[in-house]
């Protein structure tokens, strides 16, 4: 064996940088690239920045998890599109922050479920799902018809985002809370998975 | 499609981790034997007599790991992986989705093919159809209507000979391509809490029994004024408005004096829906003969 080998096998840190280098290649390779790219970055046609409503619906969906068992993400599969509408693109998620993607499937994927139902059968199954789904598995969220949207807070939130980059005018933030006002958590969420995916699914 | 600075950044390293393999192959496969030494130790010796060998890589696990340095270039040549370039065989992700949709349009082809001058009565007699129907029904329409095509509080029951829209074939196709939207307004600011009692008490006494008289007169002249308009003067109901018939027993949201009040309080927006962009044209035919089936004994 070498007597370069040796060096590297018996100095931890010099074998640390050699590993970083050569895990974060791939990485290198697939990832940093894509921060760069238009086509990544650039919003998909009728992508808008979310309404206050809708933005804070999305928090709901975050804070509830309901990524950990429905994605957002239609592969470009028949199985998929003819189940859930046309396959997803990377621009529309430029205003997700973080993208909903998920990776499991317990329950359908919601990439398109705007307007595929009525808003009453999104509030009967919110708080029972078995109410109009017999056999399934997903918990009722009850506690969110009673919960109210913290109207001053959305700004803070819109601001946030324009921070961020997500291109919101003076009027939209200045009006949000007005938008807001006197909404449950369960109408904001309503409004925001009514809102998913429609710019592409035609709905 | 990336710009020249990340598409060589991107060749550049994917090749040269490549060849890194590579190297690393060579310049470990042949240590063996130190200098002087014929049985290859790695010179590390424990109790007295405990040495290391460090014989060769196996030659065959030597050779598996070659092969998959050439079976990547193999694949760098003909898929697209390296940066733009595209790959040989001109695999794409799309032309892969595109080939997959038009393969299994023309099997489809050939399964419509077969219903497309049937009669909505043909349809409904045969088997394979209603087959492809119940199918379409379970995977559309059953989150709401119900597997039954029962329905339940708000969603019609399509089991029934009662029909919001009409029930005729070419109804129910309009139904399911364009979708509908049933729209009662909210009438609690206009009637009042007692014009609520008043016209709730007439609504119930139109198919039961046992109301207050005082308010069924009442409630009857407010119909007039309020609910004539889509619900028709006799009550019947109005196809072309989705309003429906008040004069039998069948309730969308519920009839319950409770309910009927919460109805006219804050109105009702009732949502079917549009299916033209995700099925065809011939599955809504037959959807539409498998919905007609449902309440056909």
């Amino acid at each position: 064996m070498s007597m370069s080998h040796k060096k590297l096998e018996k100095n931890i840190n010099l074998m640390a940088v050699f590993i970083v280098i050569v895990v974060s290649i791939g990485g290198l390779v697939e990832i940093l690239p894509l921060i760069f790219q238009d086509q990544v970055r650039t919003p998909a046609e009728g992508i808008e920045p979310y309404p206050p409503l809708e933005l804070a619906g999305r928090d709901v969906y975050v804070r509830e998890g309901c990524y950990n068992c429905h994605s957002q993400m239609i592969r470009p599969f028949r199985s998929e599109t003819v189940r859930y509408g046309p396959y997803s693109v990377a621009g529309e998620s430029v205003y997700d922050r973080p993208h909903q993607w998920g990776s499991k499937r317990t329950g359908p994927d919601l990439a398109r479920v705007g307007g595929r139902y009525s808003d009453d059968w999104h509030r009967i199954h919110l708080l029972n799902p078995r109410d109009v789904v017999p056999a399934s598995n997903m918990p009722g969220y009850p506690w969110l018809e009673g919960a109210a949207i913290d109207a001053a807070e959305i700004r803070t939130r819109m601001r946030a985002l324009r921070a961020l980059g997500d291109p919101y005018t003076d009027d939209q933030i200045e009006s949000a809370e007005t938008a807001v006002e006197g909404k449950s958590e369960m109408d904001a969420l309503i409004a925001y998975l009514q809102g998913l995916g429609k710019a592409r699914s035609g709905r | 499609m990336l710009n020249t600075f990340w598409n060589i950044f991107v060749i550049v390293l994917t090749l040269a981790s490549i060849a890194g393999c590579w190297w690393l192959l060579q310049w470990t496969k042949g240590i063996s034997n130190r200098e002087g030494e014929e049985t290859g130790t790695t010179g590390h010796v424990w109790d007295e007599d405990l040495v290391e060998l460090n014989n060769p890589l196996p030659r065959w696990w030597l050779y598996l790991f070659h092969l998959t340095i050439v079976f990547s270039l193999v694949y760098f040549v003909l898929y697209p992986s390296l940066g733009n370039l595209g790959g040989t065989l001109g695999w794409t992700q799309e032309g892969q989705y595109a080939e997959e949709m038009a393969a299994a349009g023309e099997a489809q082809q050939d399964i419509f093919s077969r219903f497309a001058g049937a009669t909505p009565q043909a349809l409904v007699a045969d088997a394979e159809a209603m087959g492809i129907g119940r199918r379409l029904f379970g995977n559309n329409c059953a989150m709401c209507h119900g597997s039954d095509g029962a329905g339940g509080p708000g969603f019609p029951d399509l089991t029934d000979k009662d029909w919001l829209y009409g029930g005729d074939h070419q109804s129910i196709v309009t139904t399911l391509e364009n979708g509908r939207n049933g729209m009662m307004p909210a009438l609690g600011d206009a009637l009042g809490e007692q014009g609520v009692r008043e016209v709730t008490a007439f609504v119930m006494s139109l198919s039961a029994n046992g109301q207050d008289e005082a308010l069924v007169n009442a409630g009857s002249q407010k119909y007039g004024m309020f609910c004539a308009a889509c619900h028709g003067p006799d009550a019947g109901g109005n196809q072309a408005l989705g309003a429906p018939r008040l004069s039998d027993d069948i309730w969308l949201y519920g009839g319950s004096e409770e309910i009927i009040a919460q109805t006219l309080v804050q109105g009702r927006a009732g949502l079917m829906p549009a299916f033209s962009e995700s099925l065809s044209a011939e599955q809504i035919r037959i959807l539409a003969a498998y919905v007609q089936s449902l309440s056909q004994p």
